[in-house]
């Protein structure tokens, strides 16, 4: 917190009992708090899978409006769990529900379940912000998160984004990627680019 | 320091915007001029008349053809009567072996096929390269795999040969065409004389060039060019016993009309004005993907074209938002590279037939859309369009036009989407988009088409008979169905 006074760098903390979202809504709301309270600037939440998978989309609804509402100023992401949605029906559902319940940005997953993100199911999310956009004119952002490994998949996001989202979604502001192996291949393919040559994967160090 | 949204989304249409990418065509070989391919060889014709056949995206000469004459047409068909005897009685497991050998050529020579296809045509090649050239070799394949087995296609009954078969094709699949006529044709042990469409007769040459690769028997296949003229002198000889044509309706009733009474079998498969129904509960985002291929594959120039869209009005309007902006990424331009959506058409006698009927469009009352897009200077071009506004009766919603122009109607109930979709002299094909299943056979029962597509367009397979119902023509072409019209059953 202290190193990052004045710079531009925000800080997002997930809550809501991440990864499972298996936990009463009081608790996932003062966890919210607390974090804000701490410095967060982003809200991860995940949503309550038991009960959506069970029909129980009220519950689901109310508890992101509950968390919206204790993040305050902080962005709320909703974290869907695409990986264990089941259909494409499930994940555009729950995307619009997110989006409906006041999310800031809609993404994929928490990393921990396989499989995470994959290009269909982006393609899903995109076309149901699009749509909600359509609907309320009110910009709601995307996050990738989980099975983006290489530099040549982040492009391959990159462009259905801008295809079906268009330039404007091309900001950080509106476009995420979960990038913690991602960054790896990224300094390796600006190095081929600097040297000519591929480095060996253990010059570059994994945190 | 970071950078400003502006910068980013200004960075983002500079970094994203499509670079050219056009095909390498210096490996293609077109010859300054051909003749015909009669009795297994390329051979000077009688007539001496040839005419030039262009690249409709640029307008310059890419080769000069025979117009053939009778006697050249003769030439032909005597050829093929003579391969006939020896042919039919070869056994099928041989003749087999010829279509899986042709079969294996196309794939071979698949990249330079594709080129020749996209500029003796126009269309856009990442079609002709995933769409018309697989096909034509998956097509020669399915029936090569008919060819030892035409007993179980007909159980109890024997199959035999009919003859010479005389074959005229179109301009808009023209490889494609030549496969779907010539490989059922061959497989149940008939030889065929084929005349490819007077604009795009480049493919069917190398196609002659494929056969004597194939060391394929003289005079099983022979092709002759030329234009209308030499198409009938094809039908009405007397020795051809079986005529096959896809085409025009017009030119579909004239055959028909001289072939009466001769005793010659025919086929043929003509225009359409599919309907591409789309209900509420339709995904629509896939529903816009499957209308744009309907309707733009190909300029349009398809004949099961998904040309009327009925969309259930509860949805019309976020669907044509969604339909429209859709149009707005098409890419129209050089039809050799790879990121072209929309190529040229075909002749300027097409582009001025589809210029008609949507000057008709306009005059009868319907509201015209067509994206921003940039014209080439040479070449014949018409960007998508879309017409809203549109009555049963306007021109634009009954005649085919054979184009890149879509006609939006609406329904309010599945019974009025049924009327409206037969309400057409034609039945080639239709597309139904829904989520539900029951409502999907409901409406496959109803609709007088020979198609019915459901949740996806223009989608094809050798195993698959295809043909229409009414004004759109009779027999089938593909599956075990499209070996009927090219024997007899004993």
């Amino acid at each position: 917190m202290a190193a990052l006074r004045g710079s531009s760098v925000r800080i997002a903390s997930v809550a809501t009992a991440f990864p499972s979202g298996q936990s009463f809504t009081s608790i996932k709301v003062a966890e919210t708090e607390e974090a804000v309270r701490a410095g967060a600037h982003e809200i991860d939440m995940v949503i309550d899978r038991g009960a959506f998978l069970s029909g129980d989309y009220q519950r689901v609804y109310d508890e992101i409006v509950a968390v919206k509402e204790a993040c305050g100023e902080a962005h709320l992401k909703v974290i869907l769990e695409t990986g264990e949605l089941g259909n494409y029906d499930a994940v555009r559902r729950a995307s619009i529900l997110s989006m409906a319940a006041g999310a800031d940005f809609i993404k994929t997953s928490t990393g921990k379940v396989q499989p995470a993100a994959t290009l269909p199911v982006a393609l899903v999310m995109m076309e149901a912000i699009r749509d909600f956009v359509r609907e309320t004119g009110r910009p709601v952002g995307f996050k990738a998160a989980g099975g983006i490994r290489t530099a040549k998949q982040a492009i391959a996001y990159l462009v259905i984004t801008y295809e079906t989202l268009g330039p404007e979604w091309m900001t950080p502001d509106r476009l995420r990627l979960g990038a913690s192996t991602l960054l790896n291949d990224v300094l390796m393919q600006i190095d081929k680019e600097r040297t000519g040559a591929y480095q060996s994967a253990d010059y570059f160090t994994v945190d | 320091m970071a950078i400003t949204k502006k910068q980013s989304t200004a960075l983002a249409k500079q970094v994203f915007e499509y670079a050219p990418a056009p095909e390498a065509v210096d490996h293609v070989k077109i010859l300054p001029r051909y003749g015909l391919f009669i009795g297994g060889k390329m051979v000077a014709a009688h007539s001496k008349k040839r005419f030039p056949t262009i690249n409709p995206a640029t307008e310059k000469t890419l080769s000069e053809v025979v117009d053939a004459d009778e006697v050249d047409v003769d030439r032909a068909v005597k050829a093929a009567g003579k391969a006939f005897e020896s042919w039919a009685r070869l056994p099928a497991s041989r003749r087999a072996r010829y279509l899986f050998r042709i079969s294996r050529l196309l794939q071979e020579r698949s990249r330079e096929l594709a080129v020749v296809e996209t500029m003796d045509g126009g269309k856009p090649i990442k079609e002709s390269r995933d769409v018309d050239i697989p096909l034509s070799a998956a097509h020669f394949f399915y029936y090569g795999g008919w060819a030892d087995k035409l007993e179980w296609a007909f159980p109890n009954r024997k199959p035999t040969p009919l003859g010479v078969a005389g074959q005229v094709i179109p301009w808009n699949f023209p490889l494609l065409m030549l496969a779907w006529k010539i490989a059922p044709a061959l497989a149940a042990g008939n030889t065929v004389v084929l005349k490819p469409a007077e604009t795009t007769p480049l493919s069917a040459m190398v196609f002659a060039e494929v056969c004597m690769q194939a060391d394929l028997p003289p005079g099983v296949v022979n092709i002759v060019t030329g234009a209308g003229r030499t198409g009938s002198l094809v039908v009405s000889h007397p020795d051809v016993k079986k005529v096959a044509f896809t085409g025009s309706t017009e030119v579909g009733k004239l055959i028909q009309r001289a072939i009466a009474g001769t005793g010659k079998r025919l086929t043929l498969e003509l225009g359409g004005k599919a309907a591409n129904i789309v209900f509420e509960d339709a995904p629509l985002d896939q529903a816009v993907e499957g209308i744009v291929n309907g309707i733009y594959f190909n300029q349009g120039h398809v004949c099961c074209a998904g040309s009327r869209l009925l969309v259930q009005e509860s949805i019309a309007e976020p669907l044509l938002e969604k339909l429209k902006r859709r149009l707005s990424t098409l890419r129209l331009g050089d039809p050799l590279d790879k990121n072209t959506d929309i190529g040229a058409i075909n002749s300027r006698a097409q582009l001025e037939k589809i210029q008609g009927l949507v000057e008709s469009g306009v005059e009868e009352g319907a509201e015209l859309y067509q994206p921003e897009c940039v014209i080439p200077e040479r070449g014949f071009w018409f960007p998508p369009s879309l017409f809203t506004n549109v009555a049963q009766s306007y021109r634009i919603a009954r005649e085919e036009i054979f184009g890149p122009v879509l006609s939006v109607l609406t329904f309010r109930t599945p019974n009025e989407a049924v009327e409206k979709a037969n309400n057409t002299p034609y039945g080639l094909s239709a597309g139904v988009w829904t989520d539900k299943g029951s409502r999907i056979l409901w409406m496959a029962e109803r609709m007088r088409a020979g198609v019915v597509w459901a949740n996806t367009f223009n989608r094809f397979d050798p195993t698959s008979p295809f043909g229409g119902y009414k004004e759109s023509g009779f027999g089938r072409e593909g599956g075990v169905h499209g070996l009927l019209p090219y024997v007899e059953l004993n």
